[in-house]
Order: C-alpha cells, then structure tokens, then sequence
C-alpha cells in the first residue's frame, strides 16, 4: 500500500466521529484516531459485552495456548466513549444521526461502519432447528464466546468435524487436536486452502495436516448434520457417513451490511467505498471486512489496520488515500508452517519472459514453495513447511522491491554466505586483525614463530584477540587434507 | 587574570613528568587503560590488561603533529582570513563578541555547545560558565546526538540513567546477549574479549544489524533488520516470549508496573506483521526468543542503531519492556544497558552541559536541584535560567535562525557531525561571533571568528566516567606544545572577561572537588570519589556518595538495581509503544534507505583520526556500501564513484560493494567532511522526548556520475 500525509489544505476537522464495531477495524480507528488528535470527540459502539479483543489470536485461545484474557486489544483512551453491548440499529443520514439497541440517539459528523463481519452458515440439511439456531454440537467459529463454547464443548467431545479447509478451518482443526479429539476436515473444493495455495501446495499441505493426524476429505460439500437433540455426524454429499459429536463450521464469512443497506447505501458484497473510504454519503466511511474497495473485500486484519490509519489521517485534517492492500496468509498453528502471498496460480507451464515461476517440492518432508515473479517483481508466494525466507520474500512482495538475479535466494537462505576461514587459502592483502587493520601478509611475513611475537611485530591480536586461532593458523599452516582425515 | 600573550598557563609551566604515566585513551566509551611514556614532543603507547585497537594505539601521533593549533587565531571582519594572535587578543575578542550578542538579544543571546568527550570537569564547568557567567539557558552538546535516547529510555524504565548498570565484565557470564544496533567489533574492538570469554563460556550472542558487520558475522545469530524498524522487532520478540509462556511473571509482579498495556500493545505484534515490517523471518524470531529465555543469566544491550532515530526512546523502551519481562534487570549478570559511545559519554550527560540538567544528573526545573547548585556556586536559585533548546535545535536557530548570535564550541565538530550539517554550517556562518576551543582547525573551527588552541587528553589531568558508570582519572604525561591551554584555562579566561573572576578553577582536581559537592545528593552522586582514591586504583562507579556518619569511604556502586529500581515507588516501569510510520518513507525518488555508521580506523567526525597517517592509510576516504543485487540494477561498479542524495543534499561517494548489507539499504559511514559527508544527507527529524535526529535511516538515491573514481 502507498499513501503519503499532508497537511490538507482546508484544514476541516470532523470533531464528533462515531464507529460502529469495536472489532480489530473499528478499535484500530479509535487508537488511530487518538494517537492523531487528543481533542476528536469519539464514541465506539461494540455489540459484544467486553472490550475489544485480538479476533486473530482465537486460535490461540482454542489451542489453549493463551488465556482469554490475554488477548485484549490496546484500552482505549478515557475520553473515548465506549458503548459496549449495545449496537447501532438505524443511521438518520439527513440529521446525522445512529440510533442504538438502548434507544439513545448520537449526532456524528463522519460515521465510520466498522461492522465486520458474521459467520457464514452453509444451506445443509439439519444444521439448524425450526427456530434457526445451530443443531446442539454445531459452532461457528468467530467470536471470543463462540470459542468458548467451542472449547466447552471439546471437553466432553470426541470426534470433530471442521466444515471448510481454509485458513479458519485448519487452525480449529489444529486447536481441536491439542483437546485431545480425533478431529476430520471436510472441505468442498480440491485442495486445502485454495483461495491462498496452487494444487500441489494444497496436496503437500494436506500431508502436512494428515501427518498431525487429522483426517481430510476433499471434493466433499457437508450435505447434511445427523441428529436429533445434538449431533452425530455429517453426511457429504456423495453419500458418505462422518460420525462426529462437534462439528465447527469454518465456511467463510459474510460482511455485516443490514445497517448500510436499510440506511440507503450503495452496497454490493459489501459497503462500496472509495479510495477516501467514504461511501456514497460524503459523511459515512466503512473499514474492515465490510468494506469494499475496487471490488475487493478483504477479509485478513492488515488491510483493514491499513484502512484505520488512512482513516485517522482523513478525519483528523490530513491528505491520504488508500490505494489497496496486499494480502499476506499466515497459517498460525506452530507446527504448521505456512505463508502464503498474491496470486500463486501460475504454473510451471505457464512460465514465460516475464512469467517466471520458480517451485521446489519436498512432499515427503512437508516442504513446498514457490515463487511467481511478474516483469521483475514478486507477485505471487507460497512458503510451507520452511518458513527461512519468509521475511525478504514478504517485503519483496510488499514493496515491489527489485529482487536478485540469483531467484534461488527467494527460497532459501544462507546460501553463499560465508564459512568458516581456513588460513593457509588467505589472501595477503586480507585483514586479520580489524582492531589493528593487519593483514595476512604482514603476518606471514613478520617472521615471528609465536603469537607474542606476531603481537609485538604488528599488534595483531592486541586488540579483542578475536583473531588469536586466524594468526596461530597462519604460524603454522594445517594442510586441509591432513584437518579433514582428523 | 592576567596572563602574558601567548605562553602557556601557569599551571601548564610546571615541570613535566619523564616518567612513564599510567592513564586512558582519548577515545571511546571503553576508556582503555594505556601507558604513556614521554619522547620528544610525543609518548610511547603502551597497552594495558585490556589491550587497545588500532586508533588507542596511534593516538599519540597527533601530539606533535604539525597539523595541531599551537597559537590562537582571529579572523578580521567577516570575510577577512584567520591570523595568529595573542591570547589576550583571542579572549577579549570572543568576550567582547558575546558582551555584543547579548546586548542585543539579552543573556540567550550567546549559546554554548559541548561535547561527550570533554572531561567531567570541564563538562562541568563549560555548563557552569553558561549559567553563571553568561547566565543564558542556550547550552547543549553533541552527547544530545549519541546517548540522549538511551537516557531517556533508561528513566522512564528505571528512574535513573547509567549506561551499563552492572560491569562490563558481567558479559562474560551471559548465557545470552541480544546485541541491538552496535558494530562493537569495530568501534570499540577490545570489548569483544567479553564476548568472546562469554562465547567460550557457552553463550549464545544475538545481533540485530541491517549489515552482517565484523560484529554479526560473529554471532550466534544474526537478525539482518530493516533500519527503523527495531521497535517492531523487538515487540514481536516479546509477542512470542508471550505465546511461549516465558514471561517472568513473579519478577513482573514483584518488582514492575504497566505490564497489562504492554501486553497488550504487542498483541498486535505477531510473526508476520513483524516479517513485513522489519524483514526478519519468523524462524529466526523464535531463535532470538528461545536463546533468550534458555539462559540463567542474560542481556539486552542497545546502541546508536535503535537509538538514533525520530523514534528512539520508544525503540529503547521496547527492548527494555522484553528485558523486564524476561525478568532480567536488576539482577546479577542480566540485565538491559546501553553502549555509550563518546569517550565521556556517559559522564558528559551528568553533570550541566546539557539544556535541561544540573550536575548530579539533576533536573534543571526543579527547585530544590536549583538550590543545591546554586548554593554551591554561591548565587540567587532565581539568577539560574531555565531548560533551553536541544543540540539541533540549538544549532538550527543560530544567527539567522532567531537565536543566538553568537556561540562558544568546546569538543565537537557539527559541520561534519550534526543531521542535516549543509543546513547547520549556513546557521553557524551567519552567527556574529563564533568561538571555537580545539586541537586542530576542524572544519568547524575554521569557520570560527575566534579559534583557540587547546591542551589533548595525554597534556592535563581529568576524570571520565566510562561505558558501565566507572570514573576513570586521565593523567598528565607531558607539557602541551608553547601556545596551548587547556580548556579549563580557557573557561576561566572566558568567565573572568564576563565579569566571574572567581569560580572557575583552572586545576583539574580543585574542578573535581567542586563538582563532587555540587553533585552531592543528585543521582549521579560523585561526592564520596577523590583524586587520591582513583590514584590508589579504586574501581569506584557511580553513585559513590560521601562518607557516613562511621567515616567508611562509600565502594561505589558497580551493580544497579538489586534491591530497587529508582522510581519513588522501588518498581521498573514498562511503556507500551507502537512502531510508527518511517518518518520518510522510501518513494519512487528516493527509492533506497539510508543509513550512517563508523568503521574501525575513525573517529567520530574525524577531526583528529583523518590527521593521523596510520589510521587515514587504512581508512582514506568515505564510501557507500551497497549490495551486488543493488549495484547490479543500477549499473554501478565496486570502486566506481557515485552520487548518493536525499531530501537535504548530495555526497560523492566510491561505491563498496559488498554482500553483507540489506539489497535494499545503503550505509555511509559519517567521519569524513566537504562533499563526502555523510551528514549532508541525513534528516533532521527529532524524537519528541529526546531530541535525537534520526541519523540512522532515510530515503535515498544513487545515480551514476559521469566523473572518474579519484
């Protein structure tokens, strides 16, 4: 993403900004917004009764690798007015007003629709009773309190079935694993995570996950739940049985827009907005995963802190604009490794001069890349399994940065860097000692038998002493030959 | 003071010594101990237990170099050249220029700017003279560009700056150093035999550079971090400290306060949003955390790589807020510190050169630091001026910059050394009167109205107080050149024209024992250390305070923190902070990052080791290292002179080409001056608290020159 900061000329300030969501987009807004301006007048309505949370370190939580309560996001500030548990039910555009669950009305300059988004709920047979509400056993996987349920349920539970064989799916497929269960992944398309990864990363990423013991069935679409008062498995659609007591859903999500639609606003998958990240009504701006921005929605939490500070800026007087994200995946299970950036569709055959697709498969050993660069630039990136050159690659993708003639060095790492030294192959003008800038030279020809005497002669090793063995070596060369049958 | 034209001081006259002197390099933090000999005009360097690098080594060629400044000097009139003059003749002319400034724009019409090299004394003395004699607030010095951040990190962490809280010699027991932004291999090259002591003892170091330096080569591992973005590395290294259940609690709970926010400030900092930001790979993150944590005993030490940014404190209270939760300051052989870098660095920021501070480290705004000084100094607490402008803001305001007009140098050389020094030279050449105190005509210096020679470290007595807090005694070999005086000489000459006639000592020792008083109490509290007990051999660091009622000499404090941390309430405090947007991001014009540093055979800003043959034969000329992907793309050679610019100016430059730097940064080391200066080039963007520029990154560009390489 690009944008620079000015001062905007008008100097115009919205004093009275109200967000709508307390979720990762809508508290970033807050904290941004804050750092920017300490006199902006903010109030945040958060529909869930707590303060905002890390949504991305759910997994964690599931995997029980951190407390619920460690994955509070930064306060906000005293003077931000926090309305928690109470969400926003009409917006007035003509006086420019919100309307909220406890009836109480709020005047806004610049409204921000930071609303997010729900779980979605596959069409499948039994999944829901009469009344709407999940089959007992069944959970979507979204909110701090769905997780809870979840890990409740896990307790007594013993066969899990993850719905979905995204990102979501395989990290609650990894959580459900750590309670103890024997957990089976049921996912539609052909390969794991297809959104992200190219074929054969899929099927090199389902050894991975299988190694780990969870079950993968691909191609399968859950066609219906068994069970009458709770679950007892998933029926897919090509006839086959999955005997389960949990079932968590992990089939995507689908942005939070009733509020914009009834209030008027363009919306197409989700809350149109421009690169000001306003939408149609000048004095309303969407953020996060209900926004979408030149057709994209970007359900990932970079994109949307990006929106936030670009946001910040606007609101608070000065000249930004969002130009779009790059999206950059993360499997976050420790044992999984996995980054995934761009486009990674491409195939070795579709190489061209300007198509370059580099790929290195280790299958066996649960390893995979690959790297799709474009007229010079990484446009696409799978690492699995050796996460070593993840952080060049990221900000090659990132930046568009001019990369090495040598692609190899996309892939792997520590190559051509230097080894241990040997002596006896030192050129004469090589330095020694840096301390004293002596060369190998001056100490091979100071015709001194002892490291005392080099010192005295040159002043090598009086310095750190960290060429000590370098200068002995150089007393004394060692043939390499007579070293290595050692 | 009546002293006869262009001999040396009384003090000065006295018989030198033949014999050899025990004493410590002019150079760095280190403080290396050295012996000196008398020859001729110059010594013979011998080393001591420590043993020195090559600079130690050479530095007495430049006593009797014919390079050195043996008269004082005028210039007549603005464009008139500099001619040699009397003493008397230099003295009333800087008196009578600084009457001039201040009759017009009143006591802040004069500034003052020191430097960490000076001694304790004189730091003392030069802060003195301002707020006594000259009574204007407008002092600063040149530590403001090396320490200032770490300082300010240090007291929001601890309630009390010291650079090392523990020994030096604590490292070699380290199970692990993170090792954040420091070339020690080269800038300070004897201080790796801790680390190497520690490597044998089975320590695992970490260092965190954008360049594989002499330093990272060395270690156990290397996080090859894009500058600026330190912050963000060290927030990520505490997210998965976090995750991995390595937080000291008890130590958090026991003995610190703020660590909910910090919590979760870095709850955002996960593996991959710390890959985007700094370029290090998680893999390599999780092996920074695991040899971390493993150790019984580790360290987190910083230096100016995290330190000298727009974003400096912030960064140092990030590394502090891992150390803290590791649970390692405050205990023996861990801990968090910062490498000093400046000779007296560390004894330079204590005792009143710097804008908002009294000696003792007391703060210049609080009235009871006001009353002991000023009972010291015998005047009116109200006659003290108040906190005046930072080190760069002091030198941007110069002359047509609205503030002072006219200004005293002492120990430091901006036209090579300051951010943005094409910017800084026009402010220093629109000043009325400009003073310069120094061993040769720097760059600086020849700008200067009045030049005024001045004594080297090898020709009087002085203290330093080294890296870990240490106060070192400098002692007098030989008799500087006929024509040389010693700064303190020249301070008192100085205060005597302002009307002090008394105050201003011209012995070292009796300067010590009035900065022992006047430091007594504060928390740099040098009141229990004496000449004599230096010159027994005591190791005494700071604070060191006056015998008690039973009469015990105090031992020094070699380890900080034990008991307490020094906030009111005993407790360390963690700061959450966030790593901010780069203050000027890299475009499509300026498509590079920039960043400074040194190398091993200069100094500074080389206003001493580019007059030394030994040391400009190895290292003659300034450079820009690149990458081969970098080069490459560009279509430079290595050798091939280039145009590196930025914002603020352009330098000409031979291209290194070199593998161990990041493709997409370029390094300029900053001791050269004229068009190779890397300061032409830097940015002038401060931190909010401690006004450090940000010489460590900002965007760039090379272009090609059609001119040949010289």
């Amino acid at each position: 993403m690009t944008r620079r900061t000015v001062p905007r000329t008008d100097g115009h300030q919205l004093r009275r900004v109200v967000v709508v969501g307390n979720g990762m987009a809508g508290a970033r807004a807050v904290e941004e917004l804050c750092l920017r301006d300490p006199d902006v007048l903010v109030t945040v309505f958060g529909a869930e009764d707590r303060p905002a949370y890390n949504r991305v370190l759910l997994s964690d939580v599931l995997a029980g690798k951190r407390r619920h309560d460690e994955i509070a996001l930064t306060a906000a500030p005293g003077r931000v007015v926090q309305r928690l548990g109470v969400a926003v039910v009409s917006v007035d555009r003509r006086t420019r007003t919100v309307t909220s669950s406890d009836g109480a009305t709020t005047p806004y300059d610049a409204l921000v629709l930071a609303t997010g988004s729900t779980a979605l709920v596959p069409p499948v047979q039994g999944i829901a009773g009469p009344d709407g509400r999940l089959l007992e056993g069944v959970h979507v996987f979204r909110t701090l309190d769905d997780c809870s349920a979840i890990t409740a349920a896990a307790g007594s539970a013993k066969r899990a079935v993850v719905v979905g064989g995204g990102l979501l799916g395989l990290e609650a497929a990894r959580g459900l694993l750590r309670h103890g269960l024997s957990v089976e992944v049921v996912h539609g398309a052909g390969h794991l995570m297809e959104t992200q990864l190219d074929p054969t990363g899929g099927a090199v990423l389902r050894r991975a996950v299988e190694a780990l013991g969870v079950g993968v069935h691909l191609g399968s679409f859950a066609a219906g739940v068994t069970g009458g008062r709770r679950v007892t498995g998933v029926r897919l659609a090509d006839g086959r049985q999955v005997e389960a007591d949990l079932v968590v859903l992990a089939c995507g999500i689908r942005p939070q827009v009733h509020l914009a639609r009834a209030a008027g606003l363009a919306v197409e998958r989700a809350v149109l907005v421009d690169d000001l990240l306003r939408t149609d009504d000048p004095h309303v701006y969407a953020i996060g995963e209900c926004a979408q921005h030149r057709g994209t929605v970007y359900g990932l939490v970079a994109p949307a802190w990006e929106q936030a500070a670009v946001l910040a800026d606007l609101l608070t007087g000065r000249a930004a604009a969002y130009g779009g994200s790059k999206t950059i995946t993360r499997l976050k299970a420790m044992d999984l490794e996995l980054a995934a950036m761009g486009d990674t569709t491409p195939e070795l055959a579709d190489c061209r001069d300007d198509v370059e697709v580099l790929v290195f498969a280790d299958p066996v050993r649960h390893v995979y890349k690959k790297v799709v660069v474009t007229a010079g630039v990484v446009t696409g990136a799978i690492l699995l399994g050796d996460l070593s050159t993840a952080g060049p690659l990221t900000q090659a993708f990132d930046r568009a940065t001019p990369l090495p003639a040598e692609r190899l060095h996309l892939m792997f790492s520590g190559l051509g860097t230097a080894t241990e030294v040997d002596p006896a192959t030192l050129a004469d003008d090589a330095v020694v000692c840096t301390c004293n800038q002596v060369s190998a030279g001056a100490v091979r020809s100071c015709s001194a038998r002892t490291v005392a005497e080099v010192a005295l002669a040159t002043r090598a090793t009086t310095g750190c002493g960290g060429c000590r063995s370098l200068v002995e070596g150089l007393l004394c060369p060692t043939p390499a030959l007579e070293r290595r049958t050692a | 003071m009546a002293v006869p034209p262009t001999a040396a001081s009384p003090v000065l006259a006295t018989v030198p010594t033949c014999t050899a002197v025990s004493t410590h390099c002019p150079y760095c933090a280190l403080q290396c101990s050295m012996t000196l000999t008398p020859a001729g005009g110059t010594a013979v360097v011998e080393a001591g237990e420590g043993g020195l690098c090559r600079k130690g080594w050479t530095s007495a060629a430049l006593l009797d170099s014919p390079r050195r400044l043996t008269s004082p000097l005028v210039r007549d009139g603005r464009h008139g050249a500099l001619r040699e003059a009397s003493w008397d003749e230099a003295l009333d002319r800087a008196a009578a220029g600084f009457r001039a400034a201040q009759a017009t724009g009143g006591p802040d019409g004069v500034g003052v700017f020191g430097g960490g090299g000076l001694t304790n004394e004189k730091a003392y003395l030069l802060g003195k003279l301002a707020r006594v004699a000259l009574r204007t607030s407008q002092i600063d010095y040149n530590g403001r560009f090396c320490m200032s951040s770490a300082a300010a990190g240090a007291m929001k962490a601890f309630g009390l700056d010291r650079g090392l809280p523990f020994p030096l010699a604590d490292i070699a027991g380290a199970g692990a150093v993170l090792l954040v932004g420091s070339n020690l291999a080269e800038t300070m090259p004897p201080v790796v035999q801790h680390l190497t002591r520690q490597k044998e003892n089975g320590g695992a170091l970490v260092v965190v550079d954008p360049r594989r330096t002499p330093t990272a080569a060395a270690a156990t591992l290397h996080l090859q971090v894009q500058p600026g973005t330190d912050l963000a590395l060290a927030n990520g290294l505490l997210f998965l400290a976090i995750e991995q259940g390595l937080v000291d609690e008890q130590f958090v709970a026991a003995r610190t306060t703020g660590w909910d926010d910090v919590r979760r400030a870095v709850a955002s900092s996960w593996p991959a949003e710390v890959e985007r930001a700094t370029g290090v790979s998680e893999p390599d993150l999780r092996e920074a955390v695991r040899l971390l944590a493993s150790a019984d005993r580790a360290m987190v030490l910083t230096a100016r790589g995290a330190e000298q940014h727009a974003h400096g404190v912030d960064t140092v209270s990030a590394f502090v807020n891992l150390a803290l939760a590791l649970g390692l300051p405050g205990r023996p052989g861990s801990g968090w510190g910062c490498l000093t870098g400046q000779g007296n660095g560390q004894g330079g920021r204590e005792h009143g050169q710097k804008a908002d501070q009294l000696p003792g480290y007391r703060k210049l705004d609080d009235p009871a630091a006001r009353a002991h000084v000023a009972a010291v100094w015998g005047v009116d607490p109200d006659s003290l001026p108040q906190p005046g402008r930072s080190a760069y803001e002091l030198l941007d305001a110069l002359g047509d910059g609205g503030g002072p007009t006219a200004l005293l140098l002492m120990g430091s050389n901006p036209v090579v050394s300051a951010p943005r020094a094409g910017h800084v030279q026009k402010r220093l050449a629109s000043l009325d009167c400009l003073v310069v105190a120094d061993v040769v005509l720097s760059e600086t210096a020849a700008m200067a109205d009045v030049v005024l020679p001045v004594a080297q470290w090898a020709e009087e007595d002085g203290t330093t107080t080294d890296l870990q807090g240490r106060v070192l005694l400098r002692r007098r070999a030989l008799s500087p050149p006929a024509g040389v005086r010693t700064d303190l000489d020249v301070l008192a000459g100085i205060a005597e024209r302002m009307g002090c006639a008394t105050g201003f000592p011209v012995e070292p020792e009796a300067a010590f024992d009035e900065l022992r008083r006047a430091s007594a109490g504060g928390a740099a509290d040098y009141a229990g250390i004496s000449y004599d007990r230096l010159l027994a051999g005591e190791a005494l660091h700071w604070p060191c305070p006056a015998p008690g009622p039973d009469g015990a000499p105090h031992p020094g404090t070699p380890r900080l923190f034990l008991e307490r941390f020094a906030h009111p309430d005993g407790r360390a405090r963690f700061v959450a902070v966030r790593q901010p947007q780069q203050a000027e991001p890299v475009d499509e014009a300026f498509p590079l990052l920039l960043t400074t540093g040194r190398v091993a055979a200069q100094y500074q800003s080389g206003a001493q080791t580019r007059r030394i043959g030994a040391l400009t034969e190895t290292s003659p000329s300034a450079f820009v290292e690149l990458h081969p992907f970098l080069a490459t793309r560009l279509e430079v050679a290595d050798g091939e002179r280039v145009r590196v610019s930025t914002r603020r100016g352009e330098a000409f430059l031979r291209a290194r080409v070199v593998d161990t730097i990041r493709p997409d940064t370029v390094f300029v080391p900053f001791h050269w001056a004229g068009r190779q200066r890397a300061n032409l080039l830097t940015s002038d963007a401060l931190d909010p608290t401690s006004r450090m520029p940000a010489f460590k990154v900002c965007a760039a560009r090379i272009d090609r020159v059609a001119e040949a390489v010289r």
